[in-house]
């Protein structure tokens, strides 16, 4: 039986939020400090853990590593199968490295039921990483649904004002997507006999199967990447959900949208990706101009992140169908570096909000004056969400739209109005945060950023730089996969 | 006489006779102590499954002690009018199991509402027997005595508040509609018995009801008027079928013959209401499966139309139907009238696989909705019983863990993994796409998305709100335990989920031969 790494790091969390469920007692404030530390300690060493990977992972290895293979259903052929490739390598490093990011964030930015909270947390971290591991369908839905449920509580039991409503759309909407594709997996599995994701890869559908099973999973993606006009329920998700939630949510949730487009609709339907491949281009172009304009006009910080989301996302499905090296790449980078920037952006919403308790852009002003290390922060992330050369998000949209560019000149070029408009919004919020006069009193009165949330921001700065500066680091490691997978892709679909 | 019967039938044999025993005991120390009485009718139920469980195996020391042969073991007694496969006993499994955990939801209950007498837990096992009878049943007239067995003990149970307006209309209602669907069923057997000449389901399947017609052999540009024989099916046996599944449609209550639920199960006593909602509705359940897979398995083509509409009707109606309800009781039965259409959507597939996909799913929905009716059961307010669905509002801060469990069972009635309801509607729905029932499977899943919207609004209002009144403290610990394990059933069920599938299979290859 070889060593189960995956599991480990899968359940670790789980194992966490049991420890915190049944044995940490007490009344309200000292059961929210232990299940703090108990929370964070476990994402830690979880985290620590998944850092293993590196020593365990082979990237010149095209296939999948680490497999774990159980019976676990024997009479309808489904197992526990777990394994990693280059690509959902860095997913589950990106949850296991977030994980204690929230935990740390819920620490001071959530007052009530904090044990509750951290439970919620922990559950969460084992089902996004159990996704991303998952090489089974039944295994894969399970917690692509189940991650449901946690996020769910944490938007509706934390949020703001509007969290019930948005907790409702969060969930029916993403639910409704999902049951799609759940009876797009009974058709794959009816045809191909097992429940064995990586049996399905590589055109095994007829075209005309594949067609609708394509269309099948993208309701569920693209409701979860989101792509424009499917995103609706996440400006309200964001907006309501309390920091930690945001951060999960842009972070690692939106991410699986874009995994699964990888690992389904791509791998497994390459001739139906192909087919509707000028469908994403479309959407993605409406979602990077549009967004940006509906950006531009947030008066709510949380929201214009939201919105930005949406169209850094546009970014991802951009590069991804254009299927060649660069486009993909792009595609990868972009959504490692959307996880550290995005979250980062919402961490410092986070800081503010945690203080004055307001997201109204109106309600600051003039911050840099008296919170200097937070305006540098912020700056840093802003500089580098609008894609400054040296930092993260330039390297994932120039390969993006480099990508796009093969396909066809127009789609880079629309895809670039995006970028300055992305410059546009996220300048102009940065202006009206921290410059100005500084004439509020409470505005006057917050104090800069304190230990705990240094220790919440640095790490992301150090990755952003570094993915900035040497984007290779992280190439390496899924450059190999994805290239065996845009030569699948084209064999299969019997272009080039 | 062959002692072999007392082998098949010794659980029901012993059930009944208990059940006697008990009523005589309770009639002369019942009112002294009637809670012991309940306690007897727990453990006789529980020795009843445990006799289902080891019958199934030979090794037993009773059959050496009555000789009977090993073949014989499954075979049918009583002159055919009683079979004991591993259908039955999947089924007897089910439904004792039920019984015993919805009795056990009864205690404080009763005790709190001062309704403790010795007749409930007797009603109880004798509707039992009935239901173990109907399971079996491989004859139109056992399959009715014992349909009438449990009927004329239900409908005492659901009266059994005699006080109570709602109770008493609960009663009336269930009576006068239960009444009319035996009457439907008595004619359509008698209609098939004219058609058949016999009233046994081997016989009946081996006749297949179909007779030879002669058709023209080509329908354009034909050169002769030849005419060809065909086989078509008797078109009274057809219409003696469709009242049979119409009476049991009422009994398991499936749209449009559902209107008696909400009613039914508000105004019955809500651990009356938990009983309903888990056994009566899964032996129904099973008879129907027996009887359109055996008896009918001719004529399937006929009864899939009628089946996969009912399933979608009870699907709809469920669904949308339960959004506007403010009583709890009334929500679970649109709840149940839900779950009733996704359970004969793997009826409607037919075959083992679909039967087996019924029979994982009413497994897990009996100990969910068990478990729902459990939390129901430890809300009370000021020494009443709080079945309102505002009185759920903060439940969250002040009965934490009861609330975890009711968010366990709300999910897992939503059917999102990694719960056990989840694999309840796999199952069913990949044999729906298996079998090419693609738009039922699609609406199934739709609905169920519609129904989770009232799921979710009970999760909102244990955690999301603020409580406004307290509810009272438990103070009992027999609807506890029955909850916490249901719970535990529907978290952990994921880790091992084999042993219930596997034997499903079992159990539906025996009536579906495959």
């Amino acid at each position: 039986m070889p060593f189960p790494f995956l599991s480990i790091i899968t359940f670790l969390p789980l194992i966490g939020a049991l420890a915190i469920l049944f044995f940490v007692r007490g009344d309200e404030e000292k059961t929210g400090k232990i299940s703090g530390q108990v929370a964070l300690w476990t994402s830690l060493i979880t985290f620590v853990i998944s850092l293993g990977i590196f020593k365990y992972f082979d990237p010149a290895d095209t296939g999948f590593q680490l497999v774990e293979k159980y019976i676990w259903i024997p009479s309808f052929n489904i197992m526990y199968q777990k394994g990693i490739d280059g690509i959902s390598l860095w997913f589950v490093l990106i949850s296991t490295l977030l994980t204690p990011i929230c935990v740390l964030s819920g620490i001071g930015g959530v007052h009530k039921r904090v044990k509750e909270f951290m439970i919620a947390l922990l559950v969460l971290e084992t089902m996004m990483v159990g996704m991303f591991t998952a090489l089974d369908f039944v295994l894969f839905y399970l917690f692509f649904e189940g991650v449901l449920i946690p996020m769910f509580l944490i938007i509706g039991v934390w949020g703001g004002a509007g969290r019930i409503y948005a907790s409702y759309k969060f969930f029916l909407y993403t639910f409704l997507g999902s049951v799609f594709m759940l009876i797009a997996i009974f058709a794959m599995v009816i045809h191909v006999g097992t429940t064995d994701m990586t049996a399905m890869m590589g055109g095994k559908f007829p075209k005309e199967m594949a067609l609708w099973l394509w269309l099948a999973f993208f309701a569920s993606f693209a409701v979860k990447t989101p792509m424009w006009p499917f995103h609706t329920w996440l400006p309200f998700a964001h907006v309501e959900a309390p920091t930690a939630g945001s951060v999960i949510l842009a972070g690692v949730l939106l991410k699986m949208g874009g995994y699964g487009f990888i690992r389904i609709s791509i791998q497994m339907l390459p001739e139906a990706s192909a087919h509707f491949a000028p469908l994403i281009f479309g959407l993605s172009l409406v979602a990077i101009i549009y967004t940006s304009l509906v950006a531009l006009m947030q008066t709510d910080m949380k929201k214009l992140i939201a919105y930005s989301s949406v169209a850094h996302m546009g970014f991802v499905t951009l590069g991804l169908f254009a299927m060649n090296t660069q486009g993909v790449d792009g595609a990868m980078i972009v959504m490692i570096s959307h996880a550290f920037v995005s979250g980062a952006l919402f961490l410092c919403v986070g800081v503010v909000y945690d203080r004055l308790h307001s997201r109204d852009i109106a309600r600051y002003g003039g911050m840099a004056i008296n919170m200097p290390k937070y305006a540098f922060v912020f700056m840093f992330f802003t500089l580098a969400s609008i894609g400054l050369p040296g930092l993260s998000g330039f390297v994932g949209e120039f390969l993006s739209m480099q990508g796009a560019y093969l396909v066809n000149s127009w789609l880079a070029f629309v895809a670039g109005i995006g970028v300055i408009l992305g410059a546009a919004y996220m300048l102009w919020l940065y202006r009206r945060l921290f410059y100005g006069p500084l004439e509020k009193a409470d505005v006057k009165a917050m104090p800069d950023l304190n230990a705990r949330e240094y220790a919440m921001f640095v790490p992301l700065i150090v990755l952003t730089v570094w993915l900035g500066v040497h984007p290779a680091t992280f190439r390496d490691m899924f450059a190999p996969t994805v290239e065996k997978m845009i030569a699948d892709y084209h064999q299969a679909t019997g272009s080039r | 006489m062959n002692p072999e019967f007392i082998y098949s039938a010794f659980p029901e044999i012993f059930l009944a006779v208990a059940g006697m025993l008990l009523l005589l005991f309770g009639v002369f120390q019942g009112e002294r102590m009637p809670h012991v009485v309940s306690y007897i009718g727990f453990v006789i139920l529980l020795i009843g499954a445990v006799l289902v469980m080891q019958l199934g195996n030979i090794t037993l020391p009773a059959v050496n002690f009555l000789h009977i042969k090993a073949e014989c073991y499954g075979c049918d007694t009583f002159n055919h009018m009683f079979v004991r496969d591993a259908f039955a006993r999947f089924s007897k499994l089910i439904i004792l199991s039920g019984a015993a955990l919805s009795l056990a939801l009864s205690w404080p209950y009763l005790e709190y509402e001062n309704l403790e007498k010795p007749e409930y837990p007797v009603l109880v096992i004798f509707a039992t027997v009935g239901m173990m009878l109907m399971v079996s049943a491989t004859d139109m007239l056992s399959l009715y005595v014992g349909l009438e067995l449990q009927s004329l003990a239900l409908y005492v149970l659901a009266a059994y508040r005699r006080d109570d307006a709602k109770s008493s209309e609960a009663g009336l209602k269930y009576f006068v509609l239960g009444a009319l669907s035996s009457g439907l069923i008595l004619y359509g057997i008698s209609l098939i018995y004219g058609f058949a000449g016999t009233t046994n389901f081997q016989a009946l399947a081996k006749l297949a009801f179909t007779h030879t017609v002669y058709e023209p052999g080509c329908k354009t540009a034909c050169l002769t008027n030849a005419l060809m024989p065909v086989q078509a099916p008797y078109f009274g046996a057809i219409i003696g079928m469709v009242f049979i599944c119409a009476a049991l449609a009422f009994k398991i209550s499936a749209a449009p013959f559902h209107m008696w639920t909400p009613d039914v199960y508000e105004g019955s006593p809500t651990p009356v209401t938990a009983f309903f909602a888990a056994a009566p509705k899964f032996a129904a359940f099973a008879l129907l499966a027996r009887v359109l897979m055996i008896p009918f398995g001719g004529l399937m083509h006929q009864w899939v139309q009628i089946i996969v509409f009912i399933s979608v009707a009870s699907m709809l109606i469920g669904a949308f139907g339960g959004l506007v309800q403010s009583n709890i009781k009334r929500l679970m039965a649109y709840s149940s009238i839900a779950n009733v259409g996704y359970a004969l959507a793997g009826l409607a597939v037919g075959g083992a696989e679909g039967i087996q996909a019924m029979l994982i799913y009413f497994a897990i929905y009996f100990l969910n909705v068990l478990g729902v009716f459990g939390v129901i059961l430890c809300m009370r307010r000021n020494d009443e019983p709080a079945e309102r669905i505002d009185d759920l509002t903060g439940l969250a801060k002040t009965h934490p863990m009861l609330a975890l469990c009711m968010v366990i069972f709300m999910f897992s009635l939503a059917g999102v993994p990694p719960l056990a309801g989840f694999f309840g509607k796999y199952f069913v729905f990949l044999a729906a796409v298996k079998a090419g029932l693609l738009p039922l499977a699609l609406i199934g899943v739709l609905t169920s998305v519609v129904a989770a919207a009232y799921y979710l609004r009970i999760i909102k209002l244990m955690y999301f709100d603020d409580p406004k009144a307290a509810i009272d403290p438990i103070e009992r610990r027999s609807p506890r335990a029955v909850l916490t394990f249901a719970a535990l059933v529907m978290v952990l069920f994921v880790l091992y989920p084999a042993p219930l599938i596997d034997s499903a299979l079992v159990a539906a290859k025996s009536i579906t031969g495959g």
